[in-house]
């Protein structure tokens, strides 16, 4: 059974260092990734399947026993993160074939590609807070990789500043696991959730708690720490956009929800008056910033900052239902928001820019790829009974059983302002007519549009409508999944056996 | 000893800090080198530092006693020492690049990503075949 859980990290290594081998053929790198992310993805089911049906799952790396080696734990939040990171990722892969041109596959594109999502799955399958660590810089060096491939200025320009921040956080972390190491002398999680409450010094535990926050919440673009993504992600290829939209900043959050469901899951009574403060400020400033752009993924970029904050408002209410609503919303939110960057991709094929006033009239030219787009930007500003509009009702609802009255009042109006900038993507791109400086740049007919750039995307969509539709599925696992994360005894159980 | 070496792990992170908000990117990047420095000054620290209570098993005694010098926040700076290594080479190449490109190390005049007034620059497109 250990075999299920070490495939989701080895397939992907395995493939990228497989792509190196054969990089200079930019068609055998293509083939060679997309038959990497589809064992891949084939194995995240399995796995996906496996802990669905009969709970959570351990091995210890080495035969070493629990708190001294490294562990490699699944619940049903790993199991579906893995799961939906092998979608986005063969998704990707596809849309690649036709976004990225050769020169840059020569470069090692598929190989940090398949690194990158190595380094994703590793550090949703630890259990082991120095080996997250560890697969944190794993999935970093592959993105800053990723972000300046090509090297044009505005990709220097952004990643000197992503790169800038997220080393910030990845020291923060490490200074937070060291002084937690000195505190407990363990690493090992679920070992620290037994420890943890032990400790007499709640102030160094509270700064340690804090430190975690901060560089957590810089990963994951939250409220004071976020200006490093819109800065960044809309400099490289839409690709790459693409999977860091859908992924990385959700990393942060899922690494948010375990520490502080596991490691701190003792009373942090000021921690959690913080948090709903970072969450309401996360939705609004996104959204507003959002609101002021007029570039097709800028706006897309300062729509994540106002969605985590949504996944924030979860793990910050702290009940059942909030955290299902939360793993909800990241399941739907990894899918749309992928999806939206792709789409923008296709737009940028067609008419040649990104720029709100440059674009126009695709709905009159290709009324499907506005069909394509259409699906996942409401169901990200949450039209029932599209994905997004179950999301936020769990949300909301979870924030009005503890009467969080101005919470709940946040995220409805965040939700009302994102379908303003969803209908100003609608109404300048699509629906407006095109512009006349277009002609002269020789659009691209839809002809033009490989299938392998379309396919992704309109599965991606079909995956919308099937959350949406099967919401309450969807909703069951999600609250087993939120089950899990409130009885840590499980996760313990799991990994140390019986105590 | 102990307390020596947090009031140097204070000192480091303090001139870091001092650094680190310069704007010009080559003191931040002796700002990064000193603070990643002084964390592992920490995390050593975080072991404990006594040469009289090696962490060995005496005989007749099943557990060594506490307190002892761990040796494991050693292999913890050994592996952080090789990551930031790997990374500050890559920071150091990414910043001469964006030096030549966009012609400044000050960060106040890096405004290539996020200009609201010039179009955006075409991405996605390599700029020559030259050496990386």
């Amino acid at each position: 059974m250990s075999g299920l859980l070490i495939l989701p990290i080895l397939l992907p290594l395995a493939g990228g260092a497989a792509v190196i081998l054969v990089k200079a053929d930019a068609r055998r790198s293509f083939y060679l990734a997309l038959t990497s992310a589809g064992l891949h993805t084939m194995a995240a089911g399995l796995l996906f399947w496996h802990i669905h049906l009969n709970g959570i799952l351990a091995t210890q790396i080495g035969n070493w026993p629990a708190p001294f080696g490294i562990t490699l734990v699944a619940d049903r939040l790993s199991a579906v993160m893995v799961m939906i990171t092998a979608i986005i990722s063969l998704a990707v892969t596809s849309y690649s074939k036709a976004d990225i041109d050769a020169s840059l596959v020569r470069r090692g594109y598929y190989c940090l590609l398949q690194i990158l999502v190595c380094g994703i799955c590793g550090a949703f399958l630890t259990g082991d807070i120095f080996n997250l660590y560890v697969w944190f810089e794993v999935m970093l060096m592959a993105s800053f990789g990723l972000l300046i491939i090509g090297q044009s200025k505005t990709q220097l320009d952004g990643g000197v500043k992503y790169v800038v921040i997220n080393l910030l956080a990845t020291l923060l972390f490490l200074t937070a696991i060291g002084l937690l190491y000195g505190l407990t002398g363990t690493l090992n999680m679920a070992d620290l959730h037994l420890k943890v409450p032990l400790i007499a010094n709640r102030g160094l535990l509270t700064a340690i708690a804090m430190l975690f926050l901060a560089a957590f919440g810089i990963k994951g673009a939250l409220f004071p720490l976020f200006f490093w993504l819109p800065a960044a992600y809309h400099t490289p290829p839409v690709s790459v956009s693409a999977i860091f939209s859908g992924l990385l900043t959700k990393v942060g959050i899922y690494a948010l929800i375990r520490v502080f469901t596991l490691v701190f899951s003792v009373e942090m009574a000021y921690f959690y008056t913080l948090l709903p403060v970072m969450a309401a400020l996360t939705m609004i400033t996104g959204v507003l910033g959002a609101a002021a752009q007029n570039e097709f993924r800028r706006i897309l970029s300062f729509h994540i900052i106002s969605q985590v904050g949504y996944m924030l408002m979860g793990l910050a209410l702290q009940t059942r239902l909030a955290l299902a609503g939360t793993i909800f919303y990241l399941v739907h939110h990894i899918i749309v928001k992928a999806n939206l960057f792709l789409v923008s991709g296709v737009v940028k094929r067609l008419q040649g820019s990104f720029e709100l006033a440059q674009l126009g009239g695709i709905y009159r030219s290709n009324g499907w790829i506005a069909f394509l787009f259409f699906i996942p930007a409401f169901s990200l500003a949450g039209f029932p009974p599209l994905s997004g509009f179950w999301a936020k009702m769990i949300l909301i609802r979870a924030s009005l059983d503890i009467h969080a009255y101005w919470l709940a009042f946040v995220a409805a109006v965040v939700g009302l302002l994102t379908v303003y900038s969803m209908t100003k993507i609608w109404a300048e791109v699509f629906w407006k007519p095109a512009p006349v400086i277009n002609h002269a740049a020789e659009p691209m007919t839809a002809r033009n549009i490989s299938a392998w750039m379309l396919a992704p995307i309109a599965a991606l969509t079909m995956l919308t409508i099937i959350i949406g539709l099967g919401a309450e599925v969807v909703f069951r696992f999600a609250f087993q999944a939120a089950e899990e994360l409130s009885h840590p005894e499980y996760y313990v159980h799991a990994v140390l056996g019986k105590r | 000893m102990q307390t020596l070496c947090a009031i140097l792990v204070g000192v480091m992170v303090a001139a870091s800090v001092y650094l680190i908000l310069d704007r010009n990117l080559i003191r931040f990047i002796f700002g990064l080198v000193l603070v990643g420095n002084a964390i592992n000054l920490l995390i050593f620290a975080v072991g404990g530092l006594d040469s009289q209570r090696p962490p060995i098993i005496p005989n007749n005694t099943a557990a060594v006693q506490e307190p002892f010098a761990n040796a494991l926040p050693q292999a913890l700076i050994l592996t952080a020492i090789v990551i930031g290594f790997a990374l500050l080479s890559f920071i150091f190449v990414l910043f001469y690049r964006a030096y030549q490109d966009l012609g400044t190390v000050d960060t106040e005049f890096m405004r290539a990503a996020e200009s609201d007034t010039n179009p955006q620059l075409p991405v996605s497109r390599p700029k020559s075949e030259g050496p990386a």
